[in-house]
């Protein structure tokens, strides 16, 4: 493997009409030309699972955020032993991702601080982690509470009366400064328990590896994994609004039409009010979800586009009238875990049945947090705070700044906030702000630069890979194996079988449908085999139709494995090519078990 | 019909045992644990003594094992030999012919009407299976018999059998009474396998008993008992029940049925099979969940050769459990104590060696 290599950044040139594209992103996300040597010895992998698009600048500060809040809690909180951070860098637009070791020299001293730091966690994690729901659910009701509103022709006469003193442009910069650090925060959270979440699910994986060295990945996570996570609740509602409206007659009436209407005629029907104040009840929170991933400004949030919801209900109506089962088999899914995990600690022997309880114990402990978390986090957090930035977009649109108030995200987070102190000084002195003036012909090249970016796939890596890869979050959470990494080079593969993490178990045969983005979820025909570079775990409702999921990247515990093993579907990650190789409308058989994908056609 | 002669398989009960043989009280056992044994019946110790009553042949026997001194090889064979003239010489009675006659008669209708249904005849000794005094081998196992008439001179030889020259030296040796050990004879309908092998369900290069490991190849199951092909190979987690590895071999060679020769023969393997695998991942699982039903029944890991025979209307065939025996090599070994290291000492220790998860 050693022989062979991912092309490095200094190598791969922009794509034409991108070649200034460096000018969008902090100098901190970059590889610097001086640096070439330092950053060509390291190995990189792209972070295609959480973003497989081109970033937008202001975009860029969930990236930032994530990735470095990731590492504080390796570094600074619970010093992982051998584990620090990830370092980051942006190249053509995609973000490519890479682990920093603790010298082994180091790591000796750092095993009692993280016994007792991480031990502190794990011995009072039903305590603390009732206090982070309390924590978020403040910070997003302090996201909720942001307030952008233009600012007024004159200073209230009340605040001259007061004799306050200041004017509405001091609150309108805290107000964006609070935004960013109510995201910052929301990002902090989001680490807290999840890296300690990993480390138990690795222990558990570990001592089942030892005793059962064969046992499939997905037989441990079935084990590990809860079948009624809050992760799931959204889906659950449009189910529920379903077979409600079935039960009240209200199917015709909900059948076609656009939002407004629809509810409107609803509200007319006998029993449309029981319906309607079930719908408005689902609505907070659990309609706060994104048929994206919360990574980007332009993902599009179920309450502010009720017709993505409605339109999973019509689904789910036609399904209820043909008398199918809409609702995941949580009894079954429930059962079949039991068994698995009795089955398994009927083959140890006493004292190792006792360790297999204790590390199954925490492992189950901990796993709730690892799934929901991104209802609280990505969905709700997130969606509030794109929200409340597009509230600042239309502004800014107001002050004559852009014409589309979407161009606000082609200024990266600083530059917004200088944008802000134009338009607070051009009120402020009673002259016209500069911004329309000097950003339209930036944004105009932007939209040019992230257009042209788009057209290229990233690279799976960049530089030569390590002879092995054993950092234990890099492995449980995207899946980059020795192994994947391998396969990514095209090594040792068979013509038409594509190799990747058996995710899922079962065997399907059917026709591709290859999905780049979520605004393609609606071409998906009942039966297809779902095929994309990664999957949401918000695009659950059409997980109901497909037969299995085929993905570019994602390890055992990624979004796509999690759904498709609470839905009974066969799924393999972590292809690297799927999306790219296979073509709509192509037969493919999937083999969940085996991690294969044969191509039929 | 009830003759105390014969007796299916599927009638016996743990009270026929002793009038069995080990050989068909253990093939008996199979079909309670629900297990999809070929059908057939024993010719029960009953019907053995029956014919050694007939015309002084258990004291002609008698006489002649009388007259063999311990230890005089020369001796034994000649007695053996004496022995399978008397056997061969002397008229089975009446009604236990009728009762084996009319039983494999029963089998041919139950398996489809013809009156020619291949089956295997088997002795059954009743020391057989004994632990520590294995007759296994010691005596003939027939193949491909065909017709009434076929088996009752199979049964007659396997009662015979009794008395081969190994089997008498080894009693002897042991000091057991050779004329306490009574004969129970199987008839068994043959698999006419499309494809055959073997399953353990521990796996024999370390001891995983999360995993059972399945070797298969074209035609009968002797091909790779006998190490003749390199088989297919898989295995398969025991709880996910997935296969877990899969080598697919070249097989060249598969032995066939030849029910008009009333034998077997060996053939080349058309091109076009030599290199695909020999199972379905539906045949795969079909196995497993066999494999592993024997191993709960009788509380330990178990060696098993199975069969599939083709039916129409389904491309994964007819799955047949022929053979169910206790694994030794592992069930007998002392697991290395194993240290445990948990609580956070565990995920120290499980963060500074981490998994390769593949």
């Amino acid at each position: 493997m050693s022989q062979v290599k991912f092309p490095s950044p200094y190598d791969l040139k922009a794509p034409t009409g991108a070649e200034d594209w460096k000018s969008m992103y902090p100098y901190y996300m970059t590889f610097k030309d001086e640096l070439r040597a330092e950053e060509e010895a390291k190995f990189w992998f792209c972070d295609s699972q959480h973003w497989p698009n081109p970033f937008k600048p202001f975009d860029a500060v969930t990236v930032e955020f994530a990735v470095k809040c990731l590492g504080q809690y390796n570094t600074r909180h619970y010093l992982i032993p051998p584990a620090n951070g990830i370092e980051y860098r942006f190249h053509n637009g995609y973000c490519y991702m890479s682990p920093v070791a603790v010298a082994p020299e180091d790591i000796p001293a750092r095993v009692p601080q993280f016994m007792e730091r991480a031990g502190h966690y794990f011995g009072n994690w039903d305590s603390l982690l009732a206090n982070w729901y309390t924590k978020v659910r403040q910070n997003i009701a302090d996201l909720e509470s942001l307030d952008f509103a233009p600012l007024p022709d004159v200073v209230p006469l009340q605040w001259i009366k007061d004799g306050v003193g200041l004017d509405n442009t001091v609150h309108l910069l805290a107000e964006y400064d609070r935004a960013i650090q109510l995201l910052y925060k929301t990002w902090n959270y989001h680490f807290e328990f999840l890296n300690l979440g990993y480390a138990a699910y690795l222990d558990f994986f570990g001592f089942c590896k030892e005793h059962f060295p064969s046992i499939p990945d997905q037989g441990i996570a079935k084990m590990v994994q809860g079948v009624d996570m809050e992760l799931f609740r959204p889906d659950d509602e449009l189910q529920k609004l379903a077979r409600l409206a079935v039960k009240l007659g209200l199917a015709d009436a909900l059948r076609s039409g656009n939002v407004t209407d629809t509810l409107a005629r609803v509200a007319t029907e006998p029993g449309g009010t029981e319906w309607t104040a079930a719908w408005e009840a689902a609505k907070d929170p659990w309609f706060n979800f994104t048929s994206g991933n919360g990574f980007y400004s332009d993902d599009k949030y179920w309450i502010e586009h009720l017709d993505i919801p409605l339109g999973y209900i019509r689904d789910y109506v036609v399904r209820v009238e043909k008398g199918d089962t809409i609702e995941r088999p949580t009894a079954a899914l429930a059962a079949e875990r039991d068994r698995i995990t009795a089955e398994y600690r009927e083959l140890l022997d006493t004292d190792s049945q006792a360790a297999f309880d204790g590390k199954l114990g925490l492992a189950r402990t901990v796993f709730p947090y690892v799934e929901n978390h991104n209802f609280y986090i990505e969905h709700w957090s997130m969606g509030v705070f794109w929200r409340k930035m597009r509230e600042l977009a239309a502004v800014l649109q107001g002050a004559g700044f852009w014409p589309d108030a979407k161009d606000m995200f082609y200024l990266s987070r600083n530059e917004l906030r200088d944008a802000l102190f134009d338009y607070s000084n051009g009120w402020a002195v009673g002259a016209k702000p500069i911004g329309a003036t000097h950003w339209a012909p930036i944004v105009a090249k932007r939209k040019a630069m992230m257009a042209a970016l788009a057209t290229e796939a990233p690279q799976p890596a960049l530089n030569a890979p390590p002879e092995v890869i054993t950092e234990p979050f890099t492995i449980m959470l995207w899946g980059i194996t020795s192994e994947s990494i391998s396969a990514w080079l095209g090594e040792g593969g068979v013509d038409g079988v594509l190799k990747g993490m058996a995710a899922s178990p079962g065997v399907v045969e059917g026709p591709a449908r290859v999905i780049r983005n979520a605004d393609q979820l609606h071409e998906i025909q009942q039966g297809e085999i779902l095929v994309a570079p990664v999957t949401s775990p918000s695009w659950a409702p059409v997980f109901g139709k497909i037969a299995a999921t085929v993905t570019d990247i994602g390890g055992m515990m990624s979004h796509a494995s999690i759904v498709c093993r609470e839905y009974g579907l066969p799924a393999v990650t972590g292809t690297g090519t799927a999306s790219s190789t296979i073509k709509t409308g192509q037969r493919i058989r999937v083999d969940g078990g085996a991690g294969t994908v044969t191509l039929l056609d | 019909m009830t003759s105390p002669h014969v007796l299916s398989f599927e009638q016996a009960t743990a009270a026929d045992e002793s009038r069995l043989g080990g050989k068909c009280a253990s093939l008996s056992r199979l079909i309670h644990a629900g297990a999809p044994v070929p059908p057939g019946f024993a010719v029960t110790t009953d019907a053995y003594q029956a014919m050694m009553q007939s015309h002084g042949l258990h004291q002609r026997v008698a006489a002649i094992l009388a007259a063999v001194a311990p230890n005089d090889v020369l001796a034994q064979a000649n007695a053996a030999q004496s022995i399978h003239a008397a056997f061969a010489s002397t008229a089975m009675p009446d009604a236990v012919r009728e009762a084996v006659s009319a039983q494999y008669q029963a089998l041919c209708q139950q398996e489809g009407g013809n009156d020619d249904l291949p089956v295997a005849v088997r002795s059954s000794a009743t020391a057989e299976d004994l632990p520590d005094a294995s007759f296994a081998g010691q005596q003939d196992t027939y193949l491909w018999v065909v017709g009434t008439a076929a088996v009752l001179e199979r049964v007659r030889d396997c009662w015979a059998s009794l008395f081969t020259a190994r089997a008498i030296g080894y009693r002897d040796d042991r000091a057991i009474a050779h004329m306490d050990v009574l004969m129970s004879v199987a008839v068994q309908k043959m698999v006419n396998a499309q494809v055959a092998g073997v399953a353990l369900t521990v796996d024999p290069l370390n001891g995983d008993r999360a995993k059972m490991v399945i070797d298969a190849s074209w035609g009968l199951g002797e091909s790779v008992v006998s190490g003749e092909v390199t088989p297919d190979h898989f295995a398969v987690d025991k709880v996910m029940l997935t296969v877990v590895k899969r080598t697919i071999s070249t097989k060249q060679h598969e032995i066939v049925a030849d029910p008009e020769a009333r034998c077997t023969t060996h053939r080349e393997v058309p091109l076009e099979r030599q290199t695909i695998p020999c199972l379905s991942d539906l045949q795969i699982t079909a196995i497993a969940r066999m494999a592993k039903q024997m191993e709960r029944q009788f509380g330990g890991a178990q060696d098993i050769e199975w069969a599939i025979e083709p039916i129409e209307g389904n491309p994964d065939g007819r799955l047949m459990l022929l053979q169910c025996r206790p694994e030794t090599v592992w069930s007998q070994k002392k697991a290395a104590p194993k240290v445990h290291v948990t609580g956070m000492d565990g995920l120290v220790s499980t963060l500074l060696t981490p998994v390769r998860l593949r």
